[in-house]
């Protein structure tokens, strides 16, 4: 193979995974997914603890092989061209891999020594991807004293090097305090605005929600929705409106159900779901839901203490398709 | 080919690295070398004089370049374990590099600390009153006698690495074979002076074959027939733990 090159075949979607299958054992890992991820976009896998994401993002990385079905990065099948493929990924996995005896600066030559940078690009990309991840002036510290989330950029950067056209993150906020996070994500938008096409596993649905384009919800190794997170929420045709009844302890949770009997008769209300003294109701998607629920609730005479509406969020999503809360999974697994 | 040396070259360089920051490792593994050195040959110097003829020191120190060529090469392994186990293996295999350069640069790292340790503990016995028969030439071949022991033991190890799935496991192999198998070895007393059970094992203890040969080297001089059967032993054992090793690994990281 040509030194440092990695021809990207155009046209064909960076990343193109077909009818995939894989079980370790009598465990099905991967039921059979299928889905594509394109240049200038970033594509979110996401699903609880154990829903198969790990491993899509390993066989994607040719670091385990599948059962069945295709995978190709780049135009470049990954059990038959192997190494083409590899060279044209940059994988950034869950841990945190860097060397606690080596420098910033080290970690960078040595990826780029692996990668074969030429000798005239070298300083110019380790200079860039030091000053894309913040590190400049941090060079020659040893990855040892660096903060979590310090090391964990340095890590990012390390996989950067090579400009890999795909660019792999397992759960990339993984751990981090709010500001690295933040710090992250704007990382990783800025590499996708550079024309990179970034396929991230995560179990955040906020993580979701900010950074992808495309999200694929799987579930226990099967993609149960897959779309843009507004038009996945959008299909869901209903929001929500909480209403908190007021009154004293014990009359609230009767306040509660009288109201939830009294909803049920509306035709815009779809579901509701008693949580204590709190009424979550699922309402078909117009802003008319509002003064209805109030209208009904002071006919009823229940007394209402706060009202608020919201759209629906990923984790409504998830229920939805999954058929269970989303924390319900991450917490058993 | 010029890619697999830039590969090997790099991970080379990372490992010299930790050597160099490391310094604790390196005191770990010499630690019983020198403690046998220097109590153990002056306790028995008075004793050993009387039925060995000599001075016990200049017996003791070629066992003890065995164990320590044993000790760090045993150990050389446990690198790529943690490595297993905190994923950075994975994501070097993520990178289109040949599989082997990850092997050999770790196995070169190992050796070239097998033979600085091996001076050091030279150079002590050196400093403890030990004269080389062979002189330059014949720190040399002790040197290359400690790295012919340590290739075979080597590719133990780095089996090892990628048979157990966590290094206390390891650590327990370490510390239950290498003071052992110095003991069941020509290492302390001449081979005939053992029970039976315990020379029957020393016999098939490649050590044994090390330590005959660098005690010829330091005791008497160039004794070209201790030479070949020295070689001729480890080579053999080198080559069938080079074998098996790169099948075992070779099914690992396929």
């Amino acid at each position: 193979m040509a030194r440092n090159m990695i021809t990207v075949r155009m046209s064909s979607p960076l990343v193109r995974i077909d009818g995939l299958k894989k079980s370790f054992g009598d465990v099905v890992a991967l039921d059979g997914i299928s889905l594509q991820a394109q240049a200038g976009k970033i594509f979110g896998l996401l699903g609880p603890n154990g829903a198969g994401k790990s491993t899509t993002v390993k066989i994607l990385a040719g670091l385990i092989a599948a059962d069945s079905g295709s995978v190709e990065i780049a135009g470049r099948d990954v059990s038959r061209e192997p190494a083409a493929a590899r060279a044209a990924i940059g994988y950034v996995p869950q841990e945190v891999t860097v060397d606690p005896y080596l420098t910033a600066r080290e970690h960078l030559d040595f990826y780029a020594s692996l990668y074969h940078l030429p000798v005239s690009v070298r300083e110019t990309r380790i200079r860039e991807a030091l000053a894309l991840v913040g590190l400049v002036g941090q060079e020659k510290r040893r990855a040892r004293r660096l903060s979590g989330g310090t090391k964990k950029k340095l890590d990012l950067a390390c996989g950067l090097l090579h400009r890999p056209p795909v660019i792999l993150l397992d759960e990339p906020s993984l751990g981090l305090d709010v500001q690295v996070r933040h710090d992250v994500w704007n990382h990783v938008l800025e590499l996708k605005r550079q024309g990179a096409a970034i396929f991230l596993c995560t179990n955040y649905m906020d993580e979701a929600e900010r950074l992808c384009d495309e999200i694929a919800i799987i579930d226990r190794g099967r993609i149960v929705a897959q779309g843009a997170p507004e038009e996945l929420k959008g299909r869901l045709n209903r929001d929500i409106v909480a209403v908190e009844v007021a009154g004293s302890n014990h009359h609230q949770a009767d306040s509660a159900a009288a109201l939830e009997r009294a909803l049920a008769g509306l035709s815009i209300v779809r579901e509701a779901r008693r949580e204590g003294t709190r009424l979550k109701v699922y309402v078909e998607g117009h802003e008319a839901a509002l003064p209805q629920i109030v209208e009904t609730a002071a006919r009823a005479g229940i007394p209402v203490h706060s009202i608020t509406y919201s759209r629906p969020g990923l984790d409504e999503v998830f229920l939805h398709y999954a058929g269970r809360a989303f924390s319900e999974e991450a917490n058993s697994a | 080919m010029r890619d697999f040396i830039e590969e090997t070259h790099a991970q080379f360089t990372r490992w010299m690295l930790h050597l160099r920051r490391e310094p604790f490792s390196l005191a770990f593994n010499l630690l019983n070398p020198v403690i046998l050195l220097v109590f153990m040959g002056s306790a028995f110097q008075g004793i050993a004089r009387g039925s060995l003829g000599g001075d016990y020191r200049s017996y003791l120190l070629p066992g003890i370049l065995a164990l320590t060529a044993f000790g760090n090469s045993m150990a050389g392994g446990i690198p790529l374990l943690f490595d297993r186990e905190n994923g950075s293996l994975m994501r070097l295999m993520s990178a289109p590099i040949s599989r082997a350069s990850i092997i050999l640069s770790r196995f070169l790292a190992v050796n070239v600390s097998t033979m600085l340790q091996s001076l050091l503990i030279l150079v002590l016995g050196i400093a403890f009153g030990v004269r080389i028969a062979t002189g330059l030439g014949g720190v040399l071949a002790l040197l290359g006698v400690g790295l012919l022991l340590g290739f075979g033991i080597t590719a133990i190890s780095l089996m090892l690495a990628f048979r157990f799935e966590n290094h206390g496991d390891f650590f327990a192999v370490i510390g239950l074979t290498s003071l052992p198998l110095t003991f069941l070895s020509s290492a302390f007393v001449p081979l005939d002076s053992l029970p039976a059970w315990m020379r029957a094992i020393a016999l098939v203890n490649p050590m044994t074959y090390a330590i005959d040969a660098m005690r010829a080297l330091i005791l008497t001089g160039w004794n070209p027939q201790a030479l070949a059967t020295m070689m001729a032993v480890l080579v053999a054992f080198d080559a069938v733990m080079l074998w098996l090793g790169s099948r075992v690994i070779g099914r690992h990281l396929g």
